[in-house]
């Protein structure tokens, strides 16, 4: 056993938040740290009693640990050793850090997801202050932003990110690998409060459905009732012919979203700004999510520089039906926000048909009326709903038609 | 060495370097008499009649100083990183054999790290400047002969005036000069702006040598530093790296986390109702600094509002609002990048202005008492609001004071900065070292929440329905300490290894050799 050795973590100038560990199990002498930390003065002494604590509940007494820190916080250093210490003895047992009760909400089916923030699941600098962007959703990725040889580690970092890092009410998104290496990924999720799984390149039923059995075995396991909600990703063409029954797989799939980087590639077509070429994936995606009664969301878009075409491309995505964008950069959240936010005369329309609808009813009337139009019921729920949402983006107060003089009969 | 306790709660000595100091005695409580210093008197008699002061090299220039032991020598930081001239008066004393300099700068920079040799050697005993990197650590290792002395850029000028500091030989590097030494910080090849931290060495210095890369012919003006003050002029090669001298452009920060300290500061600026048609302003030219820059530039253009002036540390977003008419003028003690070098040499409206008359405590008044927004930054916060930017947590010597607790003076001072810094909390139960009191510093914002000085109730009370993340600073701290864990303590021997002046010249605290291991 002397021999053998495990690396975890990152270092390196450029490296933040995050420090690098080389484990080597002896066969005696206690355990020897050595320790080289930029916070050595203020944190040296407490990372070596929380290392001695961890290896001691792998059951390691003898071993040689060295520490390359670079400021990380203790959610990291804990993931980066547990990584280690199971490369060189497999074992199923979780050295856990607290569940923040600040953690502990679930959320609802039919929120509003406009805004997704992708963070790479191996990058702790990025995880931090990710909550402070006021996101709808954060998707901490397991899937292409890590690198293959990280993705156990990167695994364990995202368990303990979720128990130990707020963000904020934002929705707690994982997106995990594909096929089996994705169902596995679920053990480190589902019992540390994710609210929502993205599936990545989804083309068929019956993967959405292994993952919600999965998903239910570990609930089943540890009592949880909570939801967990589903996304899968239309990432390829067969996905795209696929999409209305992936939508209805599960009464947990709450949104479909569309991946336009791996769909051009899977076309053989180049991604070009004005979109012609997806048009047909996107409406058809729009079209099979409003059929199932979820919500479609778009691609992200990747000019993280140009914030005027991204203000352009939610237009348009607006315009098509889609519901919501992925981020992957926080600077993009508000451009994001705001383009599908109702706009001050949607607003000001909805007000007037929610009070004409209302006075109707009042009067006893079957049928509203609006000037000369007559209003049908379906106008009025889609007024209810940007009134909703106006509300709850602080557009809109929520005793608004208190504050306003009645409309004229 | 006897101690005492100051004004600030903190032991600081009663003598350094053999020198009786004052202790601190409170804000604006030190009222110092009598006149102030002057150089020995000399007459123009003594000089060449057709004013050509130039001498061949540097070494014949400081010999005909009279460069002795024990002299104080001072150098201004314009050319900053790209300084070739410094270090190459202690290598030519130390070839001389002259012990026991005072080396004065009014900034050192990294690129005066070789200078340890000559502290080791005992060419230099001391630096009374700033001190930063492996010269911060050299310091606070204990190993400087004499104890170090830290000043603000307005602190440094108090010194020289009420003659604390007397200095022997100022040494002026100079981007462009004529024959008979007056001086200025535009043209040649190692243009740096302005020359405005240079003033007081000039006129009050026993003798000046200035150095340039940019002889001119007579008259070179506007002259900055004026020839009547100088003695000899030397021209070299070249003073400095243009590229190290001035940053081509000044990066706004990229981080989101910044940028939301930057938004967040914009914000309470606009809600609280300091920003207003004719404000005045300062901002640094740190990235979080540069971005709150173009951020209130958005909100003036939006109002329709102008500022009255900005003073500078002056950068190309500074320039913007002058250019595009929301700055009336530029008041400008330094030139950060080449957008502002370039706008001082040709804009009428964007002026020169030295710290002379700007943050000097024997001024009669201060310009930074009359700005309405002040941007600063600070390594350590502590819960009485009191700050440090020269020393890290972990007891190391790390910046200098530059104009710091000269521009806590002003209406309002906030400081945007992050909650920490890789797991370093900047908000502490109290600060390492002391550089400025708490009564002066205003408003904390950080990228998870705002703190307000309660001795600013009109501040809070202005933006307690605005909807902006007001905290306390204690529940500033508890939140950092709740993500960061709670920090040890540097440990310090008792030897001191530098003073911290405040402004008016008063001891305002040390800092002590850190623990050897």
């Amino acid at each position: 056993m002397s021999n053998s050795y495990a690396t975890s973590g990152n270092s390196g100038p450029k490296v933040r938040s995050d420090c690098e560990m080389i484990l080597e199990l002896r066969d005696e002498g206690g355990i020897v740290i050595e320790l080289k930390s930029k916070v050595q003065i203020l944190y040296g002494e407490s990372i070596e009693k929380q290392c001695v604590e961890i290896l001691n509940y792998f059951g390691i007494r003898d071993a040689y640990l060295k520490i390359d820190d670079s400021g990380a916080l203790p959610f990291v250093t804990a993931a980066r050793l547990e990584a280690a210490i199971k490369q060189l003895i497999p074992s199923d047992m979780a050295f856990l850090p607290e569940l923040l009760e600040e953690n502990t909400y679930s959320t609802s089916s039919g929120r509003f997801r406009f805004s997704r923030l992708y963070i790479p699941g191996n990058a702790p600098g990025m995880m931090i202050n990710a909550g402070l962007h006021s996101a709808d959703g954060i998707i901490l990725d397991l899937e292409d932003s890590v690198a293959p040889e990280k993705k156990d580690e990167a695994r364990i970092l995202v368990r303990n990110a979720l128990r130990q890092v707020s963000f904020n009410g934002a929705e707690r998104m994982v997106r995990i690998n594909q096929g089996e290496r994705g169902l596995k990924d679920l053990d480190f999720l589902v019992p540390h409060n994710v609210n929502l799984i993205l599936i990545p390149k989804c083309e068929s039923t019956s993967s959405v459905r292994d993952i919600e059995n999965r998903i239910m075995e570990i609930k089943n396991w540890f009592g949880i009732s909570h939801p967990v909600y589903l996304m899968p990703i239309i990432e390829t063409a067969l996905g795209v012919e696929m999409c209305f029954e992936i939508a209805r797989a599960s009464t947990d799939v709450v949104a479909i979203a569309v991946g336009l980087e791996d769909l051009t590639a899977d076309l053989g077509v180049a991604r070009t700004s004005d979109g012609a070429e997806s048009f047909y994936a996107r409406t058809r995606l729009v079209n099979a999510a409003k059929a199932a009664g979820i919500q479609p969301i778009d691609s992200v878009f990747s000019d993280v520089s140009d914030m005027e075409a991204l203000r352009q491309t939610v237009i348009s995505s607006k315009a098509l039906g889609f519901e919501g964008m992925g981020c992957i950069h926080p600077r993009q959240i508000p451009v994001i926000k705001q383009g599908f936010a109702p706009g001050p005369e949607e607003i000001e329309k909805s007000k007037k048909i929610v009070l004409a609808f209302e006075n109707a009813r009042e009067q006893g009337l079957g049928v509203a009326a609006l000037g000369s139009k007559m209003i049908d019921p379906p106008v009025v729920a889609r007024a209810q709903k940007i009134i909703d949402l106006a509300i709850s983006l602080g557009l809109l107060s929520g005793n608004w038609m208190n504050e306003i003089p009645a409309v004229p009969k | 060495m006897p101690a005492v306790i100051n004004a600030a709660g903190r032991a600081v000595p009663t003598e350094i370097n053999g020198k009786p100091v004052i202790p601190f005695k409170g804000v604006g409580k030190h009222m110092p008499y009598g006149n102030k210093y002057g150089p020995p008197i000399p007459s123009c008699s003594d000089f060449p009649d057709d004013g050509n002061k130039v001498v061949p090299t540097l070494e014949e220039a400081l010999l005909r100083c009279g460069i002795r032991d024990g002299m104080t020598i001072s150098t201004h930081h314009h050319l900053r990183d790209g300084d070739l001239v410094s270090n190459r008066i202690f290598e030519i004393a130390s070839v001389m054999g002259v012990k026991d300099l005072v080396w004065f700068p009014s900034a050192s920079f990294p690129c005066n790290d070789p200078v340890i040799k000559y502290l080791e050697n005992g060419t230099i005993n001391r630096i009374e400047g700033s001190m930063n990197g492996p010269l911060g650590r050299f310091v606070s290792e204990g190993k400087m002969k004499g104890t170090a002395v830290l000043r603000s850029h307005g602190g440094r000028v108090q010194a020289i005036q009420d003659g604390e500091v007397k200095i022997d030989i100022a040494v002026l590097v100079a981007p462009s000069s004529d024959s008979y030494g007056n001086a200025k910080g535009t043209g040649g090849k190692s243009a740096c702006g302005v020359l405005g931290y240079a003033k007081a060495d000039s006129m009050y210095a026993d003798k000046v040598i200035v150095v340039t890369d940019n002889l001119v012919d007579l008259p070179c003006l506007p002259a900055e530093i004026e020839g009547n003050y100088v003695d000899f002029v030397v021209v070299v090669e070249k003073i400095g790296i243009p590229e190290k001298i001035v940053s081509g452009t000044t990066q706004i920060t990229k981080s989101p986390d910044r940028l939301l300290i930057a938004e967040l500061t914009a914000s309470f600026l606009e809600k609280s109702g300091i920003l207003k048609d004719g404000v005045t302003m300062q901002a640094g030219a740190g990235g979080t600094s540069l971005a709150i820059a173009v951020f209130l530039h958005e909100i003036l253009k939006k109002k329709g509002w102008k500022s009255k002036f900005g003073f500078g540390g002056s950068t190309k977003y500074m320039v913007e609002m002058l250019e595009q008419g929301q700055m009336e003028y530029i008041l400008d003690a330094q030139a950060f990048d080449l957008d502002a070098v370039i706008s001082v040499g040709k804009n009428p409206r964007h002026i020169p202005y030295p710290v002379f008359n700007a943050y000097n405590y024997h001024s009669k008044g201060n310009l930074t008492s009359m700005m309405d927004i002040m941007i600063l930054g600070a390594t350590e916060i502590d819960l009485n609001f009191n700050g440090n930017v020269v020393t890290h947590s972990d007891g190391c010597l790390l910046h200098g004071i530059g104009g710091w607790q000269n521009c806590l003076h002003a209406r309002n001072v906030i400081l945007p900065v992050p909650l920490f810094r890789d797991r370093i909390p900047v908000i502490v139960d109290e600060v390492t070292t002391l550089c400025g009191p708490g009564e002066l510093i205003d408003v904390i914002i950080t990228e998870r929440g705002i703190a307000i000085n309660p001795l600013r109730d009109d501040l809070f009370e202005s933006v307690k329905e605005s909807g902006l993340p007001i905290k306390t600073i204690q529940e500033l701290k508890d939140e950092a300490e709740k993500i960061c864990g709670k920090p040890s303590k540097a440990e310090f021997d008792d030897e001191i290894v530098a003073a911290i002046k405040w402004v008016d010249g008063t001891v305002i605290d040390v800092v002590r050799k850190i623990k050897s291991k």
